[in-house]
């Protein structure tokens, strides 16, 4: 079937170039997509097909990085469970079915003279990159880990990199806020993806300081287009679609200004 | 040459294919990868007279071959619905299904009135939603109330009116009687049925709402099952769904004796495959020297 491609998504199967494991858990997976790299920005995400048909639903996968030099899309995923575990067994040669760019992405900041905290907390962490990449303010990268480390080095590239971990193995012992109070660290915008708890405290944090703070959420999602009303988050303001306060993380997020969201 | 129309309580579809409530919005969402002109109908996410917020996330969860969902039912109230969702759809040369919910019935009767004026083809009345507390499934597991309702509704209504039943029922059957009893003009069928799924880890509920309705390929033989009852108890004109995913699926739903067929989560997976459907079910006429789709409505007895 002709895949309509003005709309700017579509489903498509296309070849694994490289897998690899970052850390107990975490692989990373660049896909050959010309047409969806060159369509894709940063905070967007796609939702990854498995080839067991009874797993029907697409994993929702943050883009990690966009090569549209090569035309490359890279996700960088936690296994979870079985359609995960599937994805991570996947070899050069081999195809997957995926569909996207989704969602909204993050706004990017053109300002140089601003300065931004980037922050990553966990599988939260991805998306951080190709955020970093397109930024062209002054980033300060902010990234929370349990114990083992992953894409602390590629952030390097592209500004100054903060770690914590839990169990203090590096950077600071603690969480991305303590990394803040730590180095007495400061920004005018903050953008977040991670786990709730953290983007709470952030939201917190953004409020008292009066900064724009832009956090990424996730939630189950069957269509990942916004249709079946799944994935949805609570909203300060009526939302649009279905004028209650839901909006769709899939369709009118997943990047959300953190006032707007209760969380 | 091969004729694919099929006639719904005397309205004309150019093809028997629909969509199943609650899966594809208003069509606006999908008609980013489809062309909804292609559809036989689009059939809309329930509407009810206010703006319900739905129940609590996690309000989706995948089983083997299916998933479970208690959406609960969002949405945004028929004052938003016929400005903007209506002319969204007129747009297209597509029958016009709207899907109505409601608490009580005085709930349901206000929607159906407010739709009498507007250009649509069909009502198809909610009684078997699974999750929500009152209303829905309340109307959907009694043959008294199922006939009653029907009857209140067929009363008032300006548009043909398509019942659409629950499988979470010991007879369909004696639900399928009770709404040509009541006057119904078409009977849907299977709305989803009520499921459960358990995180061991964390010792809960995965969903929110603890049950939630499954659908998907894995509920697929219940729902001809029940289309064929359904077919064998009342004369009324049926549209089949329930696992739907393939011309495959959708031409065993017309030889139990559906006359449509809706296609719900397969959506989900595969956002062409309405119109796959379409061209699926068209490549079999072909191919089976079928020039009338009506030859393959109940072909099996």
């Amino acid at each position: 079937m002709e895949k309509n491609k003005k709309t700017g998504k579509w489903k498509q199967k296309v070849p694994v170039i490289s897998q690899e494991c970052l850390a107990s858990g975490v692989y990373s997976m660049w896909i050959e997509a010309a047409d969806m790299a060159a369509a894709a920005r940063a905070g967007q995400f796609f939702s990854l097909y498995t080839k067991d048909a009874s797993r029907l639903l697409p994993r929702p996968i943050s883009i990690c990085e966009i090569d549209r030099e090569q035309g490359r899309l890279r996700f960088v995923y936690r296994v979870v469970g079985a359609g995960t575990k599937e994805f991570s067994r996947y070899c050069p040669g081999d195809d997957i079915t995926v569909l996207g760019p989704l969602g909204n992405g993050f706004p990017v900041e053109e300002d140089p003279k601003r300065r931004a905290f980037l922050v990553g907390g966990g599988i939260g962490i991805p998306p951080m990159l190709q955020l970093a990449k397109e930024l062209s303010c002054e980033k300060q990268i902010l990234l929370g880990y349990r114990d083992e480390l992953f894409l602390n080095r590629e952030m390097e590239r592209y500004g100054n990199v903060w770690l914590a971990t839990e169990d203090g193995s590096a950077g600071t012992q603690g969480n991305v806020l303590d990394i803040i109070q730590e180095h007495g660290l400061i920004a005018d915008v903050i953008y977040a993806c991670g786990p709730t708890p953290m983007l709470r405290a952030l939201k917190e944090y953004a409020a008292q300081n009066s900064m724009e703070c832009w956090i990424s959420l996730e939630e189950r999602m069957a269509c990942g287009v916004g249709a079946c009303l799944a994935c949805v988050c609570q909203s300060k303001e009526v939302d649009r679609h279905s004028h209650v306060h839901n909006k769709r993380i899939c369709k009118d997020g997943p990047v959300f200004a953190a006032w707007e969201v209760e969380l | 040459m091969i004729n694919t129309k099929v006639t719904l309580a005397g309205v004309e579809l150019k093809n028997p294919v629909m969509t199943a409530s609650g899966t594809f919005g208003s069509g606006a969402e999908y008609g980013e990868f489809i062309d909804l002109n292609r559809l036989g109908a689009v059939v809309t996410k329930g509407v009810a007279n206010v703006p319900w917020a739905g129940n609590p996330t996690p309000r989706i969860a995948e089983v083997c071959g299916g998933m479970l969902n208690a959406i609960g039912l969002q949405n945004p109230g028929i004052d938003v619905f016929v400005k903007r969702d209506i002319p969204f759809l007129q747009q297209y040369n597509t029958r016009i299904v709207v899907n109505v919910c409601g608490k009580t019935t005085e709930d349901y009767l206000e929607v159906v009135e407010r739709l009498g004026e507007e250009p649509v083809d069909f009502l198809e009345i909610n009684i078997s939603c699974p999750n929500v507390k009152e209303g829905g499934i309340a109307f959907g597991q009694d043959p008294k109330a199922v006939e009653a309702i029907t009857r209140a509704i067929r009363e008032r209504a300006k548009q043909p009116v398509i019942m659409k039943l629950s499988p979470n029922v010991t007879d369909i059957g004696e639900m399928a009687r009770a709404a040509e009893a009541g006057g119904a003009d078409a009977i849907s069928l299977i709305n989803t049925l009520t499921g459960m799924k358990i995180d061991i880890k964390r010792r809960c509920f995965v969903l929110a709402n603890k049950t939630g309705g499954m659908s998907g390929p894995a509920i697929k033989p219940i729902a001809v099952r029940m289309v064929y009852q359904a077919a064998c108890a009342v004369k009324l004109p049926i549209i089949g769904m329930g696992g739907i995913a393939t011309a495959e699926d959708a031409l065993e739903f017309i030889m139990a004796g559906a006359t449509a067929v809706s296609v719900g989560t397969a959506n989900f997976f595969n956002p062409y495959a309405t119109v796959e459907i379409v061209e699926g079910i068209e490549k079999y006429m072909q191919e089976n020297g079928v020039t009338d789709m009506t030859e393959l409505i109940g072909c099996v007895k």
